[in-house]
């Protein structure tokens, strides 16, 4: 099925916040072509009947109880940001989604 | 080489209980060890100089104060860097998490330091554990003591190294498609993958999270077994983590010793060997299962015939949660950030930063797990990876029917050489074809080592059904005792 | 472009809505969805965070369980079917107020589905299909620096918060309710005041829409009679019962002219703006979302018991129109009235006026009259005034003792409203109290006789009707504060 093109490569990388370069996009699309090729094999063994896995253990029903615990220092966590600024996280503007 | 080195876990944790040597000494011969050879192994990304000997002088007071120490206090060991430790930089092999110091401690962590282990630094790792010969690391190319020129396996790599040269005695690594049972295996050291679920994973930076699984290694099967018992256990904080009795792991490490296998029943999976294998992994494996076969087991062929889908699940699943999980890593509340020049927007800021803190097999598999989980391919890639998963599990169901263990090669080859496939990414992944399908079903699974190929060594793969982890410790243990002493015994000298 | 919009009743006349609701419910557990932070409204930024609601590496998620008793009681209320077997999912998009980059919410596999909401508009019963209930974590608060009034647009950066990171969102969506024509905006308004009211009884969260306890987004669609459903918008940022309502109204409006001028509607985010009362565009984003939804790995399935499902049936309060109905009853109100009632949001209140001893008389008259146009007036809900219960029902006891009369009892809630105390302290402070003191009154009616010796002949000569101009008189001198019955008998004393 695959034959990524570069395109495809760039909407991946769009969607995944990877800012690849043009020299990337050619890599990765014969890459990804391959990779893909390959692992579309699970396409011919999987029947109808067959139930997906999404954990392999058998549990149910993990639940804590509403009780409160300690949260970690401000100054200690914001110290590891990029940047900080009145006792938040500073952030480059965000791009503008309402008109 | 010191003599205190070149102890098993088990015997430097008796002599530090009994007074005859003082953890602070051990620590600080591994120490040592590490600064006499890690410029050619490279298996430490950070040694924690101050807090191994901090934790060592602890065990020591302990001692003095006549407390009852534990079954490993005071043993060295190296972490993967993928384990967050609190107040020590952590960064899972990645340039994006550069500098980060964790504010919290991995709950295997916390046992590990509760139990008296000295944490002697982080070890080398592929970026975010993707990869199988610790050349993903964006900082540094490990190297396996038996030949520098070749890989010690992937990702757990550093670890291996580290117990493979005599720098610690014990190590932490993960596993999510065969990271610690593939390098365990080229170095010539042991590695269980334990059942998943039955050590947390809260503190390990997450690759793929139905996958993952910490488990321990060591020189000797009942070293790793010592470890294993430290960090196993239900865990609050990990959903996934089971409400069971740890398996006695370490009881059935001192049974198999006395290589009696009578009325054990192994299965040979047909479809983990022949083509593709390595002759003399091939050799050393059919050697192996003459062992056991002499110790008394009842050995047969099974035929697990989904195996063979294994690779391709395996490569949807894990990639499909690790575009999930390594989405975080974002420039925003930790980790590296660039391109911030004040006119640049935040999305812009994200994409830039990472693009340049994250290596290529990274960006490759984010790409792959993107696609595989958009709309329109969800239902071909990974709803059915997610059948097939179903089928593996059939599969071992059904050997398990008549088998209480499987066992195959752990890797189809002895250590490639560096650089050999870093541009063949499939080639690269061929690398786990063993290991997978025990991590897809999450069943424990070891592998210790079953002689050499041309020098190198081989490793044995023994798999037991879910929670009963103490079956591969036996099996390993009846093994290693056939061969008198260790393999790693035979390893170079550096 | 400038286009003259229609009239809504030409609206009306010539399209059918359809709408459609989702309602976010943050939950008041005390701690978070995943994590052991506690959720108190207010705190300083970034002080109620942890590794788990920071999307730490490594760190794992676990879920509440009173989170989830919750949602399913929400459920029940809401008359849904309650799911055997569900899994969480992960919902990823980028987007900085949410840590791990992905929201950890419910796909296909709702915890509660199928269910129904009977609510009243203006004497008209509906029955509004509910889709699904499910549970998600809420984001993140983001501040916008540098540009205008706070918005993102011309910001320079922006600052992020993550304490409400994390606090459980239970999410209720509506089926399309169609057929509603004109009612439209009243049905979407009495949803969703109805809705509030039964999330408020079970006592699972505040549902305050001020503070984003409870948030509402409005679907909206419009067709020519008996063609196909329309192209829907989704509005947000609707943050009051009277939004929901002009948010409805507005959007129907604007998509009529859109289809007059032959335009097509365009499937979009829309956001509400309180002031102008009209939805704008949200910019269209380069690409679809593509969230690429996934059962989480990280927690194992729930799968609620019959025995724990019926256990928390047993909790449930009467509902919302069952009570009603009940204290209609106790009340002797009419239909309608107990329906002013009920869509003003204050059955609860006035309950609990009554409560603490007002008569349902008084409780009902404060509520619906003075406070309900204090809050109209300032565009709030009755319940977010500044006022409890227990002070209405004490100034009512005020004006059942003689001590206020009811001029002077709006100037005591007024005090209330203003922060200056309780009634008691409002009344000593500003002087409030009725004087009935026959020698402190009786210069001020002196006075008055003297000014008006017509009158005072007129009530000499039997006229004693005439009274009530020198009663007025005397209330003008005194600030209204006179008891105007010892102020009519000192006059015919006077005059007699
Ligand atoms: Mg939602
Ligand atoms: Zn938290």
């Amino acid at each position: 099925m695959p034959a990524i093109s570069r395109e495809e490569v760039a909407h991946l990388a769009r969607l995944a916040r990877l800012a690849v370069t043009d020299e990337e996009l050619g890599v990765f699309a014969g890459q990804l072509d391959v990779i893909l090729g390959a692992v579309a094999r699970v396409g011919e063994v999987a029947a109808d009947d067959i139930p997906p896995t999404s954990h392999v253990v058998p549990v149910t029903n993990v639940l804590r109880p509403d009780e409160p615990r300690p949260s970690l220092d401000r100054d200690a966590v914001l110290a590891c940001a990029p940047a900080a600024e009145d006792g938040r996280f500073r952030v480059p503007r965000i791009l503008d989604e309402e008109a | 080489m010191s003599e205190l080195i070149s102890l098993t876990a088990a015997e430097t944790a008796a002599k530090i209980s009994a007074g005859e040597v003082s953890a602070r000494e051990v620590a600080q011969a591994h120490l040592d060890r590490i600064g006499a050879v890690d410029d050619r192994i490279q298996a430490f990304l950070r040694v924690d100089t101050a807090g191994a000997l901090k934790a060592a002088d602890a065990v020591d007071q302990a001692k003095a104060k006549g407390e009852q120490l534990g079954p490993l206090a005071g043993v060295p060991l190296a972490l993967k860097d993928v384990v967050v430790t609190n107040g020590l930089e952590t960064t899972s092999g990645s340039k994006i998490l550069s500098g980060w110091i964790p504010p919290y401690d991995a709950t295997i962590t916390t046992r590990m330091r509760e139990a008296g282990i000295v944490i002697l630094g982080k070890t080398n790792m592929d970026e975010f554990a993707m990869g199988s010969s610790t050349e993903n690391s964006a900082f540094a190319t490990t190297h396996n003591p038996w030949d520098l020129d070749r890989t010690p396996g992937g990702s757990s790599g550093g670890s291996s190294a580290a117990v493979a040269s005599y720098e610690a005695p014990l190590a932490i690594g993960t596993d999510t498609g065969g990271s610690i049972r593939q390098p365990a295996a080229v170095t010539g050291i042991v590695g269980h993958k334990p059942t998943y679920g039955s050590v947390s994973r809260y503190g390990l930076i997450a690759f793929s999270s139905s996958l993952d699984q910490a488990g321990p290694f060591g020189r000797t099967v009942l070293d790793a077994a010592l470890l294993h018992e430290v960090i196993a256990g239900h865990d609050p904080c990990d959903s996934t983590s089971l409400d069971v009795p740890v398996a006695p792991v370490v009881a059935a490490a001192r049974e198999g010793a006395n290589g009696d296998l009578a009325g054990l029943t192994v299965g040979i999976v047909r479809e983990l060997g022949g083509e593709g294998y390595e002759s003399g992994v091939t050799a050393a494996f059919t050697d192996a299962a003459q062992r056991l076969e002499a110790m008394g087991a009842k050995v047969v062929e099974v035929s697990c015939p989904h195996f063979g889908y294994a690779l391709a699940a395996y490569y949807l699943i894990a990639p499909s949660e690790a575009s999930s999980n390594l989405a975080r890593f974002d420039s925003v509340r930790y980790g590296l950030r660039v391109g911030d020049d004040g006119a640049r927007s935040l999305e812009e800021v994200m994409s830039l930063t990472r693009e340049a803190g994250f290596g290529p097999e990274v960006k490759r598999r984010i790409m792959i797990g993107t696609y595989a989980l958009s709309s329109g391919y969800y239902d071909a890639y990974y709803g059915q990876a997610q059948k097939v998963r179903t089928l593996i599990s059939r599969d071992f169901a059904d050997a398990f029917q008549t088998c209480d263990v499987l066992i195959s090669p752990a890797t189809p080859t002895v250590a490639f050489r560096l650089g050999e496939r870093v541009d063949d990414p499939m080639a690269m992944y061929a690398a786990d074809l063993c290991t997978l399908p025990a991590s897809l079903a999450g069943v424990p699974a070891i592998s210790v080592p079953c002689g050499l190929s041309a020098g190198l060594p081989v490793g044995l793969q023994v798999m037991a059904p879910a929670l009963a982890d103490d079956r591969c410790y036996r099996v390993a243990a009846a093994v290693e005792a056939s061969y008198g002493a260790p393999l790693i015994a035979s390893a170079p000298a550096l | 472009m400038t286009t003259t919009l229609p009239p809504f009743d030409d609206v009306v006349a010539r399209f059918e809505p359809v709408i459609g609701l989702e309602t976010h419910v943050e939950l008041g557990t005390r701690t978070k969805m995943f994590c052991g932070c506690m959720t108190d409204f207010g705190s300083e930024p970034n002080t109620q965070i942890c590794p788990v609601c920071l999307g730490l590496p490594g760190s794992l998620p676990v879920a509440n369980k009173a989170a989830i008793e919750a949602t399913i009681r929400i459920g029940l209320a809401l008359n849904c079917s309650i799911a055997s077997w569900c899994r969480f999912a992960r919902k990823n998009y980028f987007y900085p107020d949410m840590p791990k980059d992905y929201q950890i919410s419910q796909y296909d596999e709702p915890l509660c589905f199928e269910g129904y909401l009977d609510i009243t508009s203006e004497g008209q019963s509906y029955r509004i299909g509910i889709e699904r209930v499910h549970l998600e974590e809420d984001t993140g608060k983001t501040l916008h620096v540098g540009g205008a009034t706070g918005r993102i647009h011309g910001a320079t950066h922006s600052l992020v918060d993550y304490n409400r990171a994390g606090i459980p969102l239970v999410e209720i969506v509506t089926k399309p309710v169609p057929g509603i024509g004109a009612k439209a905006p009243e049905v979407a308004k009495a949803y969703v005041t109805e809705l509030r009211n039964l999330v408020r009884g079970l006592g699972v969260s505040d549902v305050r829409m001020e503070q984003g306890s409870l948030r509402c987004d409005v679907n909206t669609a419009l067709n020519l009679p008996g063609a196909d459903w329309g192209t829907r918008t989704e509005t947000k940022n609707v943050n009051s019962l009277r939004s929901v309502e002009r948010a409805v109204r507005s959007e129907m409006i604007r998509q009529a002219s859109v289809l007059d001028g032959g335009g097509r509607i365009v499937q979009e985010t829309r956001h509400f703006h309180e002031d102008t009362g009209v939805t704008t565009s949200g910019r269209s984003k380069e690409e679809a979302t593509d969230y690429r939804y996934f059962p989480e790995p990280d927690l194992v399935p729930l799968a609620p018991d019959a025995s724990w499902v019926e256990e928390l049936r047993a909790t449930l309060p009467e509902t919302p129109s069952v009570r009603r109905g009940r204290l209609q009853e106790a009340w002797g109100v009419s239909d309608h009235d107990m329906d002013s009632i009920a869509n003003a949001g204050a059955v609860e209140l006035i309950v609990a006026t009554i409560e603490a001893g007002a008569s349902s008389e008084a409780a009902r008259k404060w509520w619906l009259g003075e406070l309900a146009r204090r809050a109209n007036e300032t565009g709030t809900e009755l319940d977010a005034l500044p006022i409890t219960p227990a002070q209405v029902a004490a100034v009512a006891a005020l004006v059942d003792a003689g001590r206020v009369n009811d001029k002077l009892a709006r100037q005591v809630l007024e005090g209330v409203l203003a922060g200056e105390g309780d009634p008691e302290a409002v009344v000593v402070s500003r002087g409030l109290e009725v004087v009935s003191d026959t020698g402190a009154l009786g210069a001020a009616v002196d006075e008055a006789i003297a000014a008006n010796p017509d009158v005072a002949q007129k009530i000499r000569e039997g006229k004693v009707a005439a009274a009530g101009a020198l009663v007025g008189a005397v209330m003008k001198t005194t600030r209204g504060q006179a008891d105007a019955k010892v102020v009519r008998d000192l006059i015919l004393e006077r005059l007699s």
